[in-house]
C-alpha cells in the first residue's frame, strides 16, 4: 500500500477495527480511512464496487470476513469479475485480489467453515492460491494484488497465529508455482493450506516408520502446477492427495483428474485423495474433528499407497 | 440531439427487422426512450463514466461510437472491439469511456459506485452515471449501491428509466411504492422525477444533477418516467400481455422524439424536408454498415483463448491446442468466415 497509492482494502470492519481477524490493524490510521474502507453489509455488493473501482483504475483488495460470506458475492464474482476482461474484448482489466479467513475453524460452526475454493474453480478467468505459512502469505499476497487477473486468495482461520522468521525486504513469490516442502523418494503428497501442517505432523510418523514422502504444498488452485507435480510424480510414482474441501467437486478431484490425464503411465498406483467428508461441519468438538482430516489417516493412506 | 434520437430510432427499428430476418440473432430496442437516452448523454462530459444496463444505445451513439461499430458487435466481426465475445447490443468501449455492457440485471450499480469511489479518491472533475430500469430497483444490488454511495458520498447519478415494464411485469406488480424517486430519499440521496419523454427536461435535469453530484461529491437518484413502446428484446411479442391500443397511443401521441420535432419545428429550426433527409441519409448509413459487417470474417480461433487471463495459461494453451486439432481433422466442417 506504501509502494501504490491506488491499493485499497474493502470490506466490513476493515478499518480501525483491523479487520476481524486483525489483518489491516493499524492501516487505517496510517493511510486514511479511505483506502481502508468500512463497508455495510452487502458482499455482493462491495464486490461489485470493487469490481467497478478495479475497471477503473484502483486495485482493490476484497476481504471477505469469513470467506463463507462470499457465497453472497457469488453472482459479482462469477459474472462480471472473472468475465468481463473477456467479454469487453480486453478494454478492462479487474486487478482485483478477494480474500478472507476461510476452512474449518475450532467450532465455529457450519456457516462460518465454509471452503470456496471447489465452488469457484470452474470460473473462467479467476485465479486462485492458497497460502499456508507467513513467509508465503506475504509473498502471494503481494504477487495477487501486483497481478492484472483477479486472483482468489485463500487464508485459514486457524493459521492466522502462526510465527515465522520471515525477510524484512519485499518478495513476491509466483502465483503460479507450488512449493516443494519436504523431498523424498516414496511418495507424492499434494496438500494446500492447513491440511499442510497436518501432513507435516503425519510425516514425522512416517519418517520414523522409514518412509521418505515428498510433500508439496500446491499453493496454486488454479491453475494447478502440473510441472512441479508432474516432476514429483515421475520420481516417486505414487501420489496421495490430502485437501480440507469436501470430496465431492473438490479441487482433489480436479487434480485427480488432471494427474490422471497427464501422467497415467507414471503411476504405480490409484491416486489417493484424503478429503472432508460432505457433511456440514458440526458444531461439537469431536464431531468437527471427525469431518476433517487428521494426522493418523494420513499416514494410514500412505502405507497402504506405499503398498503397490 | 434531435438528428441523434432520429439516427437511433433508425438503428433501432432496421436491426430489429434484421433480426426478424434472421441476420441477427438478437436485439434490444429503445423505442420510447430516445430522449432519456440522448438527452441525458448531451448533459454529461465524456469524462464521466457510463454503466449501462443494456437499453442504453443512445448513449453510446451520442458519445461517437459509430453506425460501424454497432455493426460490428451486432454481426460479432473481426471489426468489433469485443471481439464477437458478447452477444449483440453488449456494446462496450473504453475509450468512449462505456462499461462493457453486461446482461446480469443491476450488477452494474455496485460498479458504477465503485468507480465513483475512484474517481473521488483520484479527485477527478468527474461522476459515474449508472442506468437501470423500473426492474432492477428490486434487485439487493440497487439497494446496496444506493446505501453504499450514499454513506461514502461518492458522485454517482443513478438515472432509473422507468417504462413501466420490466419484460411482462407491470411496475404495479414490481413494487408497491410511489415510484422509485421515494426510494432514494429512504437511502438520504438528493432524488429527482423528471418526465423522461421531454428531451429539454431530461437535459436540464441531468445537467443540474451531473453538477450536484460532482461539485458536492454524493450520489443523485433520477427517476425518469417514460414508456417501453417497442417489447423487451427480440425474443418478447408484447401483445401476449399489453394491449396493442396502448402500445399505438404511446407511439403515436406520446413518441418523444415527434414531441421534441414539433418543438422544434415550432421554433422554425427543423422542417419536412430536413426530416426526409436526415431519415433516409440515416436508413441508407444503418443499412450500407449492416450489409458491410454482415460479410467480413469473424474473430479468428487464435482470439478465442485469450483475455481470459492477462496472459494465456499453460493449461488453455493445451485446450486450444485440442481445438485446433479438431479443425485440423475436420477441416470442412470448420466455418470459412473463421480465421484461424
Amino acid at each position: 500500500m506504501e509502494r501504490d497509492p491506488t491499493v485499497c482494502v474493502i470490506g466490513e470492519d476493515v478499518g480501525h477495527y483491523g479487520g476481524s481477524y486483525k489483518v489491516t490493524k493499524g492501516m487505517a490510521e496510517k493511510f486514511g480511512d479511505l483506502r481502508l474502507l468500512d463497508t455495510p453489509i452487502a458482499e455482493n455488493s462491495f464486490t461489485g464496487m470493487a469490481i467497478g473501482a478495479a475497471m477503473t483504475g484502483l486495485r482493490p483488495i476484497v476481504e471477505g470476513m469469513n470467506m463463507g460470506f462470499l457465497l453472497l458475492a457469488f453472482n459479482q464474482i462469477a459474472n462480471n469479475c472473472g468475465m468481463l476482461h473477456y467479454t469487453s474484448g480486453g478494454q478492462f482489466t479487474i486487478p482485483i485480489v478477494i480474500r478472507g479467513p476461510g476452512g474449518v475453524g475450532k467450532q465455529l460452526g457450519a456457516e462460518h467453515s465454509q471452503r470456496l475454493e471447489s465452488y469457484f474453480q470452474s470460473v473462467p478467468g479467476l485465479q486462485m492460491v492458497a497460502c499456508s505459512t507467513p513467509y508465503n502469505a506475504k509473498g502471494l499476497m503481494k504477487a495477487a494484488i501486483r497481478s492484472e487477473n483477479p486472483v482468489i486468495l485463500f487464508e485459514h482461520v486457524l493459521l492466522y497465529n502462526l510465527k515465522e522468521r520471515i525477510p524484512d525486504e519485499e518478495y513476491v513469490l509466483c502465483l503460479e508455482e507450488a512449493e516443494l516442502v519436504r523431498p523424498g523418494q516414496d511418495i507424492t503428497i499434494l496438500t494446500y493450506s492447513r491440511m499442510r501442517h497436518h501432513v507435516l505432523q503425519a510425516v514425522k510418523t512416517l519418517v520414523s516408520k522409514g518412509y521418505d514422502p515428498e510433500v508439496i504444498d500446491i499453493r496454486s488452485l488454479k491453475p494447478f502446477d502440473l510441472f512441479a507435480i508432474g516432476n514429483s510424480v515421475k520420481k516417486t510414482h505414487k501420489v496421495l492427495i490430502v485437501e480440507e474441501c469436501m470430496r465431492t467437486g473438490g479441487i482433489g478431484a480436479s487434480l485427480r483428474a488432471a494427474i490422471m490425464e497427464n501422467f497415467f503411465d507414471e503411476l504405480d498406483a490409484p491416486i489417493g485423495c484424503l478429503s472432508s467428508q460432505d457433511v456440514p461441519t458440526p458444531y461439537a468438538g469431536p464431531l468437527e474433528d471427525l469431518t476433517v482430516v487428521q494426522p493418523p489417516q494420513i499416514v494410514f493412506a500412505v502405507e497402504q499407497l506405499c503398498k503397490h | 440531439m434531435y438528428e441523434t434520437m432520429a439516427i437511433l430510432q433508425t438503428m433501432d427499428n432496421l436491426y430489429y427487422e434484421a433480426q426478424r430476418q434472421g441476420r441477427i440473432s438478437f436485439y434490444v430496442t429503445s423505442i420510447g426512450e430516445e430522449a432519456i437516452n440522448v438527452a441525458s448523454a448531451a448533459a454529461l462530459s465524456s469524462d464521466d463514466l457510463i454503466f449501462p444496463q443494456y437499453r442504453e444505445q443512445g448513449v453510446l451513439l451520442w458519445r461517437g461510437f459509430t453506425l460501424k461499430d454497432f455493426a460490428s458487435q451486432c454481426f460479432a466481426n473481426d471489426e468489433d472491439s469485443g471481439k464477437g465475445r458478447q452477444m449483440p447490443v453488449h456494446y462496450g468501449s473504453k475509450k468512449l469511456n462505456y462499461i462493457t455492457v453486461s446482461s446480469t440485471v443491476g450488477t452494474q450499480l455496485p460498479h458504477a459506485v465503485g468507480a465513483a469511489y475512484s474517481l473521488k479518491m483520484a479527485k477527478e472533475e468527474a461522476c459515474t452515471v449508472a442506468y437501470f430500469g423500473d426492474g432492477g430497483t428490486s434487485e439487493g444490488d440497487f439497494h446496496a449501491a444506493m446505501n453504499f454511495a450514499s454513506v461514502l458520498e461518492v458522485p454517482v447519478l443513478f438515472i432509473c428509466r422507468n417504462n413501466g415494464w420490466a419484460i411482462s411485469t407491470p411496475a404495479s406488480d414490481q413494487y408497491r411504492s410511489d415510484g422509485v424517486v421515494v426510494k432514494g430519499q429512504a437511502y438520504g440521496i438528493r432524488s429527482f422525477r423528471v418526465d423522461g419523454n421531454d428531451t429539454l427536461a431530461m437535459y436540464s435535469c441531468v445537467q443540474a444533477a451531473r453538477k450536484m453530484a460532482i461539485e458536492e461529491s454524493r450520489p443523485i437518484l433520477i427517476e425518469a418516467l417514460t414508456y417501453r413502446i417497442g417489447h423487451h428484446t427480440t425474443s418478447d411479442d408484447s401483445s401476449k400481455y399489453r394491449s396493442i391500443t396502448e402500445m399505438e397511443r404511446w407511439k403515436s401521441l406520446r413518441d418523444p422524439v415527434i414531441r421534441f420535432r414539433k418543438w422544434l419545428e415550432g421554433n422554425a429550426w427543423w422542417d419536412e424536408v430536413a426530416e426526409r433527409r436526415l431519415r433516409a441519409t440515416a436508413r441508407n448509413e444503418v443499412i450500407t454498415t449492416m450489409v458491410r459487417a454482415e460479410i467480413l470474417k469473424k474473430p479468428p480461433l487464435s482470439d478465442l483463448f485469450k483475455d481470459v487471463y492477462d496472459s494465456v495459461p499453460v493449461h488453455l494453451q493445451e485446450q486450444e491446442a485440442y481445438v485446433r486439432s479438431t479443425v485440423t481433422r475436420h477441416p470442412k466442417d470448420h466455418p470459412s468466415d473463421v480465421p484461424l
